[in-house]
């Protein structure tokens, strides 16, 4: 699994790091989400794709 | 698979709405496993489409409206659900689960999923009056577009989300804009009256003209176009264009020979249930939240995604209580807000600067936390969510 996000959607809702917290966080200054880790192990891929469908902008993709 | 043993799942799901709730109910049934078949009704004739940017970034002309399309058309079709698109449920017989279109389609379902959202409410005299806006749909954000040519007077009725954000991006394109409603200051419903006040600061010193405290009388006229806006108070606001954004009401209309209870949206239980086979979720649904032991709607985002999973996972025998923490966001001029669970009167700061514009709000009624604000610190208000969670949790049995 490969995730892209698109830094200029994102809205800093932070929802994607309610869903997982080890692969997204956001930045202090913004709210603008980091990926911690853009090919996540099998065990959270589940969590990612949550990540990915609530959140509110569509700025994350999954390339599994 | 995640669908429970023991639960037959529905062998035909329509979903009445083809918009962020209905297509995230479809994408959330086929994720968890679901192989039966889906058919999505959409009275407008476009694929879904997002509505968030359609106030911002659609009406600025930052992005081209494609950019709102919610899926690709590759990605819709791998769905492998039918879109009958351009086409309005009229009715909906409850007992054998058939809803009529106004094309005159019979659609039979074992799950029905009603996700029609809400239309905007209007001003008296405000159809087909030539200059007059609303704002709900992609075709209504181009149209305003269109119409706001430099020079123009605009005039924002309403000082909710809707018609600050239009405010806010309006005047960023250089417009003379005008906001008025019948509250003190933009949002004061939503963002209690301390935030309420420092937005009404942004937006004067961003050029915006407030005309707050007051309702719109009547819309003024000649030759078919509007001139202005008239105030209870008498005073006149002159206008080439005037957008409407006085609120929405729940596209229930459809349903009023349902049998179906409907009331402020289509009531449903806490699992999102209207009746045996029939669910609401978005805009529309009114549900029991046990938590909070009310009946709710809510008009946001985050909503439309969260309720649809919460539905997609009732429709397939899960038995679990929607009790989501509201969250809505605003972005207007530099500043973005962020607003987690319920707002009150009583609002201390607790991180940041307000003088800075860069801090987060505590909400609270009678001691207990019930929602947090950050304004520019969208990092440090999801962290203190926590304690909206936390305030929501059931009360621990106490140990014998």
């Amino acid at each position: 699994m490969k995730v892209v996000i698109d830094e200029e959607k994102c809205v800093a809702a932070g929802q994607c790091v309610a869903a997982a917290a080890d692969v997204f966080d956001q930045r202090e200054e913004d709210g603008v989400v980091v990926l911690l880790n853009e090919n996540p192990p099998t065990e959270l891929a589940d969590d990612v794709r949550n990540a990915a469908a609530v959140c509110p902008a569509l700025a994350i993709h999954i390339k599994e | 698979m995640t669908i429970e043993h023991g639960m037959t799942a529905p062998g035909r799901v329509l979903v009445v709405g083809a918009s962020a709730s209905g297509l995230t109910t479809v994408e959330a049934l086929r994720r968890r496993g679901y192989a039966g078949d889906i058919t999505v009704l959409g009275d407008e004739p476009h694929a879904p489409y997002d509505r968030p940017p359609l106030s911002k970034q659609v009406l600025s002309g930052a992005w081209e409206p494609e950019r709102a399309t919610l899926r690709t058309p590759d990605v819709l079709s791998q769905l492998d659900a039918e879109f009958v698109l351009g086409d309005a449920a009229i009715g909906l017989d409850t007992t054998t689960r058939t809803v009529r279109t106004a094309s005159g389609r019979e659609l039979a379902a074992d799950a029905i999923v009603i996700a029609t959202g809400v239309r905007t409410r209007t001003l008296p005299g405000q159809e087909g009056l030539r200059g007059v806006h609303a704002l709900r749909g992609l075709d209504d954000a181009l149209a305003l577009k269109k119409d706001l040519a430099a020079g123009v007077r605009l005039v924002v009725v309403g000082e909710g989300v809707l018609g600050s954000e239009i405010a806010a991006t309006t005047r960023m394109l250089g417009l003379d804009v005008t906001l008025t409603g019948p509250l003190a200051a933009p949002m004061t419903l939503q963002v209690g009256p301390m935030v309420s006040a420092l937005l009404a600061e942004l937006h004067t010193e961003h050029g915006v003209r407030l005309r707050l405290g007051a309702g719109a009388a009547a819309l003024t006229r000649a030759d078919g176009r509007v001139t202005g806006v008239e105030l209870t108070t008498g005073e006149h606001l002159p206008a080439e264009v005037v957008v409407v954004a006085i609120g929405a009401a729940p596209a229930t209309e459809w349903l009023a020979d349902s049998g179906l209870r409907l009331d402020n949206g289509v009531v449903c239980d806490s699992r999102c249930r209207a009746a045996e086979g029939i669910f609401a979720v978005g805009d529309v649904a009114r549900f029991h939240h046990e938590r909070f032991d009310c009946l709710m709607r809510l008009e946001n985002r985050t909503n439309a995604t969260e309720q649809a999973i919460a539905v997609a996972g009732a429709i397939l025998g899960e038995d679990r209580p929607y009790v989501p923490v509201p969250y809505f966001w605003t972005d207007q001029f530099d500043a973005k807000l962020q607003i987690q669970g319920r707002v009150t009167p009583d609002a201390e700061v607790v991180e940041g600067d307000v003088t800075a514009r860069r801090f987060v709000a505590r909400y609270t009624s009678d001691g207990v936390v019930t929602g947090v604000l950050g304004w520019n610190m969208p990092k440090q208000t999801r962290l203190r969510r926590q304690e909206v969670v936390d305030a929501l949790r059931p009360p621990v049995a106490p140990i014998h």
